[in-house]
């Protein structure tokens, strides 16, 4: 699995943080920033709830 | 109930096949969506309902469509165009006086609400934890003080997200009479469209006057950052700073201290439920709880108001452009597609997809704060006060079914 950001479609919400914050961290101004794009199986389902909670679409996965 | 009335638009001169919205909910039961809505949610695909106004926007009950429509470019959010839906006649009057991101589309949208985001980010949240524990265990010591009954509204719902909020705004809480009052006036369905005005401007012609003396003497604050770097660069008018400033001082105010008191209400009338709040203590289950409180009640039950932009193929039909959109997330945080047996209240269930703060990129800012303000109330209030209980009968409360933001006006508590 491989972890993909668009952070200009990011609006902040921090629900992927909240879902998997062993993924994704904000920055100072709360846009999203992937820690691992290719995160351990542990995580997988975090990620795909990360994906579904993210308003903005911002997040997506590029299955390997 | 005397509530229902205000439900009610007279359209005697407009025969018409359309359902009106909104519609009212069943007397008894002050949590559930009006069954009529759920029959239009079952009753096949997307239909038109009739406003105050006699236009027929189209009304979105179902979780995945919601999410689809919330979420999708071709549909905005400004009140300013042709077909928009609007709730009622104060809202109309106001649509186009006042722009906020709220209230605007991407690209736009986009560079405002960057402005404000940086409080909001999960870590800052968090660490503000303490400073809210604080708080609430204060509140809840002068309220016990008190000799009962107690109206928890006054004594601990408001005070609580408005000393939060002033907070992190850099408004002086002493003012709270002050915005209160005119806050309550902006979520009130079907008020004077004068009165909405005078009171929108008067909100923010103190934010501009406050934002003023903060580009002299600036603090640790958002309306301090908005004057200093938005301001005085040019990039904002001290107009639009204070929009934005009683944007969110208004919002942080009227939905979390409804969620305390409507989740209250909620929570006694289960008391199973109450007891996994009062009688446990993992993080991750009051989390949990919180999120399920928040589909369970979706307090923002007017619906999420949009005009499409362009045709859009949906659920079998075609909304084309224009036309307005009605996207009901109470009655779609109760689908059972995806909530199974939605009408229970369940702490222990998984509800973290509820769309209770929108979805798409309008998603509510402050929903970060509102969520740990909400996971240390409700971890708190019943562990300290385990023999909280109504003064009166549920069916004494006045429920704001005439608001744009639903709850109780008055809560009177007894221990
Ligand atoms: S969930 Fe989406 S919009 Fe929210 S912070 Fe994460 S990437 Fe951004």
């Amino acid at each position: 699995m491989r972890v993909k950001v668009d952070q200009p479609k990011c609006v902040a919400s921090g629900q992927c943080v909240l879902a998997a914050p062993a993924v994704f961290d904000q920055d100072d101004d709360g846009i999203v920033q992937v820690l691992v794009d290719r995160p351990e199986a542990v995580h997988h389902e975090d990620v795909r709830e990360s994906v579904a909670v993210c308003p903005a679409a911002a997040i997506w996965l590029e299955e390997e | 109930m005397t509530e229902t009335e205000t439900e009610t638009v007279t359209t005697a001169t407009t025969p018409t096949p359309h359902a009106e919205y909104p519609m009212a909910r069943a007397t008894g039961c002050p949590f559930d969506p009006p069954p009529a809505l759920r029959e239009q949610r079952d009753g096949g695909p997307i239909s038109r309902v009739r406003l105050w106004d006699g236009s027929a926007p189209w009304l979105i009950t179902r979780h995945d469509q919601v999410r689809a429509l919330l979420g999708d470019p071709r549909i905005s959010a400004d009140p300013s165009r042709p077909g928009y839906p609007h709730r009622d006649a104060g809202a109309k009057a106001r649509a186009g006086t006042r722009q906020t991101f709220i209230t605007m589309d991407d690209p736009g949208h986009a560079r405002l609400r960057r402005m404000v985001t940086a409080p909001f980010a999960i870590k800052k949240v968090e660490a503000m934890r303490p400073a809210i524990q604080r708080i609430v265990d204060d509140l809840l010591d002068t309220m016990l003080a008190a000799p009962g009954p107690v109206d928890l509204v006054e004594a601990f719902a408001l005070p609580l997200p408005s000393l939060v909020i002033c907070e992190l705004l850099g408004v002086p809480y002493e003012k709270h009479d002050f915005f209160q009052k005119h806050t309550k006036v902006l979520v009130r369905r079907n008020g004077d469209p004068q009165e909405v005005i005078a009171a929108s401007e008067a909100l923010i012609d103190y934010l501009e006057d406050l934002l003023t003396d903060k580009l002299a003497e600036p603090g640790d604050d958002i309306l301090s950052d908005l004057a200093t770097k938005r301001v005085a660069t040019g990039e904002l008018t001290a107009r639009e700073a204070a929009e934005m400033g009683s944007l969110l001082l208004a919002a942080g105010h009227e939905t979390t201290a409804n969620m305390i008191a409507l989740g209250t209400v909620a929570l006694l009338q289960h008391p199973d439920q109450l007891a996994l709040l009062r009688d446990g203590d993992d993080p991750k289950e009051i989390a949990a709880a919180v999120e399920e409180l928040l589909r369970y009640l979706t307090i923002v039950h007017f619906g999420r108001l949009r005009v499409a932009v362009e045709d859009i193929e949906i659920g079998g039909v075609t909304l084309r452009a224009g036309d307005g959109v009605i996207c009901a997330a109470d009655i779609a945080n109760r689908d059972p597609e995806l909530f199974p047996d939605p009408d229970r209240l369940d702490l222990t269930r998984d509800a973290r997809r509820h769309i209770a703060f929108g979805f798409g990129v309008h998603q509510c800012l402050g929903q970060p704060l509102a969520r740990v303000e909400l996971q240390v109330v409700y971890s708190t209030l019943y562990r300290r006060i385990p023999t909280l209980a109504l003064a009166t009968g549920v069916d004494q409360l006045r429920f704001k079914h005439d608001g744009v933001i639903y709850g109780v006006y008055e809560l009177p508590v007894t221990w």
